[in-house]
């Protein structure tokens, strides 16, 4: 689409409004000498010299969309990186916004190369795509109104309405695992916020480290309670059978994580707000 | 098929939470649309002037603008009401401007001779009203609010991407959850709002012939 | 007609009408001054909520909000026109089986939300969010669309009919070449009210992920944060409204040249056939 036509003054105006999600990563230096085997999708995207890639554009800290009309965040710094290693410069890259529901059909249409989208593997999901990484692991918890003392773990969640959005894992997680809490489900994580603060829900489900990007957003309005309850690395979505792609990025991952770029690219964006984390290890399957 | 039929509880979950929203706010818009559409005609100019407004307003913004509206928007501005109840009101909103303008044109329908008749002979404003021209109007009004109705049964499906679990919104998680049978789970939810649109849709074109064939 | 309900007023009615005058325009005071008096206790009109404003970046991605509700509204226009047409036609064959498929698709569309249509482009077919869009807007209101002219072609006098078969052209031609074009003239207001519709209905983008207005709106909201929610709608609203209330008036615009010049053009001369125009 044609929104992202101007990006030059973003920077600047994120910053100015002192939010988390941040342009940065220029860091990562393009591989302009890369080349591959013929015939695999590394050549390929090489040869085209652009790539599509899935992200979430409504995920503060991960990937949110920006005025400017490009996403900002750490799947997004990750993004670029891996387009760095294939020879390709950010501003060859095509994001697309992927929602939790069509992230699966996405790859399998080949509509996207890669979807780096806060994309928890997990085995389902494996049947009919693949995954590189985990690059980071979150975990599920629970956000409530910063006042609220009766929720302090999911057990808690009996009975109350809990606001999260439709397909993705900690949806379904307490659907399974936690049946007598209420799901008032939605179709992006800022919509359970209003529902929040004006108590048509009580509580809000999503990884920790989407919840923190809403606790910095809304300064003393919300807090998280307990600690992480389920683990979620985060994958990145390819097509199934591409063995030679997923090794490409894993090993592009774990250089990323020896030379310093994954570090860096995390303190740009999410690393505003939460610690810097020990990457998880690679699962090349 | 599978899907469809294990859901079947939650299909039907979503197709009762449907017809509430549909005959919930059907009842609602049909009484304020009514009292829109008495001030249209009204001889009292703020009150032409407030159903006018109304009408403009309400037919020129879409439904999702509404919803969000009353969703979203409205609780910022200290209105606060669980889901259902704000899907109603949304529904209820916009569709009192359509039945409004059904009731309107139903008036101006019936023929000026009729009127003129029903003057002639004597009969009061309040007489000529009750006993010449609405039971003319309401039978052209019926058909085109019934085709209203189908309107609103399809509109509920916005509430689902608005917090309610009506038959769009289930169909919507029951594809998440069975990503291999996708196909059948929508169908299912077609079937449903089937049920209530094409019988509506046939009764209306029933009525609509009946009312043609009585001119 | 309602001024031959009731006589010209007298003294006395005048004065009620007046007093009604009064108290109703009191009553719209009452409610016009209880909506300011919300929004401002609520803080609606403090700068601190519009000053998102200033930032000519905000206006753009606005803009870019409606050219993209305006793209999809065009496009799927195009589409639903064409694809109307042909439903029209279909739906109006000699052969009957022909008829029974046609009518059966057009009652299945036209029976279905508008936002399933699109969900089921965007999930079962695993297209991208503006074409599911696009296509369910296309299908569904293709579906209206046809009926609508199939209407207008039915409202059409026999004579038409008769005489184009009496100069010996087929079926198809006469609906092509005769019926279809009067159909089309004199069902113009319809089908412009039925854009207006359409142009509303993109904004179920909104639901299926695609970047339009009102979903601009939500972006900006979680990009600047609740705070701006009100100011960001409030301006998106008025758009939206400016847009649909611009195209309703050429509909009604449409009706007017319609009734105007209906009796001078063509069905002038199907009156003197003694046929009543049905409309």
């Amino acid at each position: 689409m044609r929104v992202r036509r101007l990006s030059g003054i973003a920077a600047a105006a994120v910053l100015a409004l002192g939010l988390a999600a941040c342009g940065g990563g220029s860091g990562t230096e393009v591989d302009s000498e890369a080349s591959f085997p013929a015939g695999t999708t590394m050549a390929k995207l090489n040869d085209a010299g652009k790539i599509t890639i899935g992200t979430k554009f409504d995920q503060p800290l991960f990937g949110l969309r920006g005025p400017s009309g490009k996403p900002e965040g750490f799947d997004v710094e990750i993004g670029k990186i891996i387009a760095a290693k294939l020879g390709i410069p950010e501003d060859k890259i095509e994001w697309k916004e992927t929602v939790s529901a069509n992230r699966e059909p996405f790859i399998q249409k080949g509509e996207v190369d890669l979807v780096i989208a806060t994309y928890t593997i997990n085995d389902e999901r494996k049947q009919k795509i693949d995954f590189a990484g985990p690059y980071y692991e979150a975990g599920q918890t629970i956000m409530v109104l910063d006042k609220n003392t009766d929720i302090k773990g999911p057990d808690d969640l009996a009975g109350k309405k809990v606001c999260s959005v439709e397909g993705s894992t900690p949806a379904e997680n307490i659907r399974t695992n936690y049946p007598k809490a209420e799901l008032v489900p939605t179709d992006a994580y800022s919509n359970c916020l209003e529902p929040l603060r004006s108590g048509q829900v009580d509580a809000m489900t999503t990884d920790n480290v989407i919840l923190s990007g809403f606790v910095d957003q809304n300064e003393g309005e919300f807090k998280l309670v307990g600690k992480p309850f389920t683990k979620e690395p985060y994958g990145i979505g390819l097509k199934k059978g591409d063995d030679k792609f997923r090794k490409f990025v894993n090993d592009t991952l774990k250089a990323s994580e020896d030379d310093g770029s994954w570090k860096k690219a995390w303190e740009e964006t999410a690393g505003k707000v939460l610690p810097t984390p020990t990457p998880p290890a690679i699962d090349n399957y | 098929m599978d899907v469809v039929v294990e859901n079947l509880p939650l299909f039907l979950e979503g197709f009762w939470t449907t017809l509430r929203l549909a005959v919930f706010s059907g009842a609602l818009a049909l009484v304020l649309g009514t009292l829109l559409g008495a001030c249209r005609v009204s001889p009292i100019p703020p009150l032409r002037g407030l159903g006018t407004v109304y009408v403009e307003l309400a037919r020129n913004t879409p439904l999702t603008v509404v919803f969000f509206f009353v969703v979203f928007v409205t609780p910022q501005l200290g209105l606060r009401l669980p889901f259902f109840p704000s899907a109603v009101i949304a529904l209820t909103i916009y569709t009192a401007a359509f039945v409004c303008e059904a009731v309107r044109s139903g008036i101006n329908s019936v023929g000026v001779g009729q009127a003129e008749a029903a003057r002639s002979i004597g009969l009061s404003f309040n007489q000529s009203l009750r006993n010449v021209i609405l039971p003319q109007a309401v039978r052209t009004v019926v058909p085109p609010l019934i085709n209203i109705f189908i309107a609103l049964t399809k509109n509920t499906s916005v509430a689902g991407g608005f917090f309610v679990a009506e038959l769009f919104n289930v169909g919507r998680r029951l594809t998440n959850g069975h990503a291999t049978a996708v196909t059948p789970i929508l169908i299912g939810v077609a079937v449903f709002y089937l049920l209530i649109t094409v019988p509506s849709g046939l009764l209306a074109g029933r009525l609509e012939r009946k009312v043609a064939i009585a001119r | 007609m309602s001024s031959v309900l009731y006589d010209e007023p007298g003294p006395r009615t005048r004065r009620r009408i007046l007093i009604g005058t009064i108290i109703g325009g009191a009553l719209v005071a009452v409610i016009v001054g209880a909506i300011l008096y919300r929004l401002s206790s609520q803080g609606m009109f403090e700068a601190r909520r519009w000053d998102v404003f200033a930032d000519p970046q905000v206006w753009q991605f606005l803009g870019n909000g409606l050219l993209a509700t305006l793209q999809a509204a065009a496009v799927a226009a195009v589409f639903a026109v064409i694809l109307g047409l042909l439903f029209a036609v279909w739906r109006m064959s000699e052969s009957p089986a022909l008829r029974m498929t046609a009518t059966f698709i057009i009652e299945l569309f036209r029976g279905l939300p508008v936002l399933l249509l699109m969900f089921f482009t965007l999930i079962v077919f695993g297209l991208e969010s503006y074409w599911a869009v696009v296509a369910g807007l296309a299908i569904y209101n293709a579906a209206i669309i046809g009926e609508i002219l199939r209407a207008g072609i039915l409202s059409l006098p026999r004579g038409q009919t008769e005489a184009a078969y009496a100069i010996g052209l087929t079926h198809t031609q006469t609906l092509l070449m005769i019926l279809l074009p009067q159909a089309i003239r004199r069902m113009m207001p319809s089908l412009v009210s039925q854009l207006v519709v359409l142009l509303k209905d993109s904004s179920l983008g909104y639901i299926v992920g695609y970047l339009e207005l009102l979903r601009s709106v939500q972006n900006l909201r979680d990009f600047f944060g609740n705070r701006y929610l009100f100011s960001v709608f409030f301006v998106a609203a008025g758009i939206y409204i400016t847009v649909n209330f611009a195209l309703s008036r050429l509909a009604v615009y449409f009706e007017r040249r319609g009734s105007k010049k209906t009796p001078a053009g063509v069905a002038a001369g199907l009156d003197e056939d003694g046929a009543a125009p049905a409309a």
